[in-house]
């Protein structure tokens, strides 16, 4: 593979990556504030996925920086270069979009050499990069084929390969797994982090996957009403979430009503540090990772805040989650499936919260019943 | 208690292996079926027969007539007007469906020119005949409001009810006719086509020549042959327009077919229609083969 993105000129001694700013970027339709002041600043090379529900602003973020929108105010920066007033086809950006976005009546080779054709590129020369971007995504037997003689997987593949054979400065990527069933899907996130990093290309890549953004990307950022909430690496978006919507975007999690007392927040029993230990005083929701529940040693399953019975186990593989009714509140606790399956439906348990520090939030309703 | 062996569950019964059962949603159908076997299948077949058949038995005389000059110029004629008709109506009409393509998908533009031409793509026949006389005939309102002011639409004499007139005529019914073959397959164009070639370095110039061009080229063609067989099967219209001689192809069959002045001649009708049966056969065929490519590619 390596020697495939050599010969095609792809390496990054060819075309190092190079970084992109997104500055104050502002997007309103029809009234409806699509980016609120986006900045973002992407170093060489890297892989930033922008996450987040629908309508947050994410793809008006990617198709600013691809110019197939114009901002109301703000600046894209590619490479030190201002890009913001230019056309989609003079900025040096390659896309792939969401599916369906292969030329049809060209064959796989065809739509790859395409972008080269437009570059004046020569025939011939045109016809060797575009089978060496064929191989580099695993497609070098499938340049005669035509979109509809492959599978969604291959022609994302294909698509990929068309984008990165421009020698772009900067790869979008527009949920380009979102049409793709769940094993595809995994495959191919792998197989487009590998062609980046052999690469070398500054990408971006949008998502509503929570799973696929914090498994492909170097930094995550969570978008939420056109602004980010948080930018950072994936370990840092999942275990220390900087809102309480980012808690709950990324990953499951437990409200639990508590009493946040001298920097700590009691819940049910049990005191948990705080991820802001300043927080005033007062009613609280805990919000805790299912990670953190656990069954307790103590056996004793008499009455207390934190005994329930199972009411469902979801296998999960090495893990499982198990669901336990606490009387005012179930919560779900992410355990590995030996311990979970000595406990199947119906079984009284203990269980512990370990104290990871935790968000909270000011639900007041929610909070009231602590 | 269910013993163990015998299960206490009645199984559906297979169906019977081997043997084909006939398809009961055929039914529905069959009315169809009957109905174009007996007044499509049959006249062809009909057609076909009499073609070669004269009084004393089978012949090729009916077939060896049509190289008449008379029944060369209507062949001539049908073919110019059909292919001319049909031009003017795939242009106008792919222009009117791209208008309607590229607006608004539930706006009125669409709504309207929709129901519009799904009425007026089937409006033809006498009635139609009788709107462009009452309008641009020799005593048409719109013919003799132009004339009070200096214009002479027939200074040359009046062409309505000659060539030119049937294909300004037909034109009417081909526009509509047009959008609504035309409109499926603009609708397939999809956005991220003309999103990937500008960021893939082309503009707009590239996009028609390299990417929409080529994909509605099929389906531009496909509906052209579709007006031009549409034009070419059209009776009723010219008929009402003219009234005099052998034009075109179908006004001759009639002739033929009911002349009370001794010139009737089933069998060179018969001919006729042959002919016509083939070219038209020739043209659906070719439609049919652009059809499945940009079905193909446009879905």
């Amino acid at each position: 593979m390596t020697s495939a993105v050599a010969a095609a000129g792809l390496g990054t001694a060819t075309r190092a990556g190079v970084e992109v700013r997104l500055e104050n970027l502002r997007r309103r339709y029809a009234g409806v504030t699509a980016l609120d002041g986006l900045s973002l600043t992407m170093a060489p090379g890297e892989l930033v996925a922008l996450l987040g529900p629908s309508g947050c602003g994410k793809t008006t973020a990617l198709r600013l920086v691809a110019g197939l929108e114009q901002a109301d105010s703000g600046r894209v920066v590619v490479g030190g270069e201002d890009v913001t007033g230019q056309p989609t086809n003079k900025r040096d950006v390659g896309m792939v979009f969401q599916a369906y976005s292969l030329f049809p009546h060209m064959t796989a080779w065809q739509n790859v050499a395409f972008g080269l054709q437009m570059r004046k590129v020569g025939a011939s020369q045109r016809r060797q990069r575009a089978g060496e971007m064929l191989e580099l995504v695993g497609l070098g037997g499938f340049a005669n084929r035509f979109a509809h003689q492959l599978s969604g997987g291959q022609q994302q593949r294909v698509a990929l390969a068309r984008a990165l054979a421009i020698q772009p400065k900067v790869l979008l990527l527009d949920e380009p797994l979102s049409a793709l069933d769940a094993k595809v899907r995994a495959r191919l996130r792998d197989e487009i982090r590998r062609v980046q990093l052999e690469v070398g290309i500054t990408t971006l890549f949008v998502t509503h996957d929570q799973e696929e953004a914090l498994a492909i990307a170097d930094r995550v950022g969570v978008m939420q009403s056109g602004r980010l909430e948080q930018l950072g690496p994936p370990t840092t978006i999942y275990s220390r979430p900087a809102t309480p919507f980012v808690a709950e975007f990324v990953g499951l999690t437990n409200r639990l009503a508590g009493v946040v007392r001298g920097g700590d927040v009691e819940v049910r029993g049990t005191r948990l540090p705080l991820v802001q230990p300043d927080a005033a005083d007062g009613p609280a929701v805990a919000l805790v990772r299912p990670e953190a529940v656990t069954f307790a040693n103590n056996e004793d399953t008499g009455p207390g805040p934190l005994v329930g019975t199972v009411i469902a186990t979801a296998f999960l593989g090495a893990t499982s989650r198990v669901t336990v009714d606490l009387g005012d509140v179930t919560i779900l606790a992410q355990l590995p499936t030996s311990e979970a399956s000595a406990h199947p439906a119906g079984t009284r348990v203990r269980l512990a919260l370990r104290p990871d520090p935790v968000l909270i939030a000011r639900d007041e309703a929610a909070a009231g019943r602590a | 208690m269910i013993a163990a062996g015998h299960p206490d569950v009645k199984t559906a019964r297979r169906p019977r292996e081997g043997g084909r059962r006939f398809p009961l949603h055929w039914i529905g159908a069959l009315p169809f079926l009957l109905y174009v076997a007996l007044f499509l299948l049959l006249p062809t077949v009909i057609v076909v027969v009499g073609a070669f058949a004269g009084k004393d038995g089978p012949t090729l005389s009916n077939i060896t007539d049509l190289n008449q000059q008379f029944v060369l110029n209507a062949f001539v004629s049908s073919l110019l007007i059909s292919t001319a008709s049909a031009l003017v109506g795939a242009v106008a009409g792919a222009l009117l469906a791209y208008a309607v393509a590229t607006g608004n998908p539930r706006g009125v533009l669409r709504r309207v020119v929709s129901s519009a031409c799904g009425v007026l793509a089937q409006f033809g026949g006498v009635t139609l005949a009788f709107a462009f006389i009452a309008t641009i005939g020799s005593v048409g309102f719109i013919r003799l409001w132009l004339q009070d002011r200096g214009i002479d639409i027939y200074s040359n004499g009046v062409w309505l009810t000659e060539l030119p007139g049937l294909v300004l005529v037909y034109t009417y019914f081909q526009i509509p006719l047009m959008v609504l073959v035309f409109l499926p397959a603009l609708d397939g164009i999809r956005p991220q086509w003309r999103e990937a070639t500008e960021s893939l370095g082309g503009g707009t110039w590239h996009y028609w020549r390299y990417v929409a061009g080529p994909l509605l080229a099929p389906a531009f063609l496909g509906a052209t042959l579709l007006l031009f067989a549409n034009a070419f099967s059209a009776y009723a219209t010219a008929a009402a327009l003219i009234s005099q001689g052998n034009p075109i192809v179908p006004i001759a069959i009639s002739n033929f077919l009911t002349s009370e002045t001794g010139r009737n001649n089933p069998g060179l009708a018969q001919a006729l229609a042959l002919g016509m049966v083939l070219i038209v056969a020739i043209v659906m065929t070719l439609y049919a083969l652009l059809q499945r490519r940009t079905s193909r590619w446009l879905r």
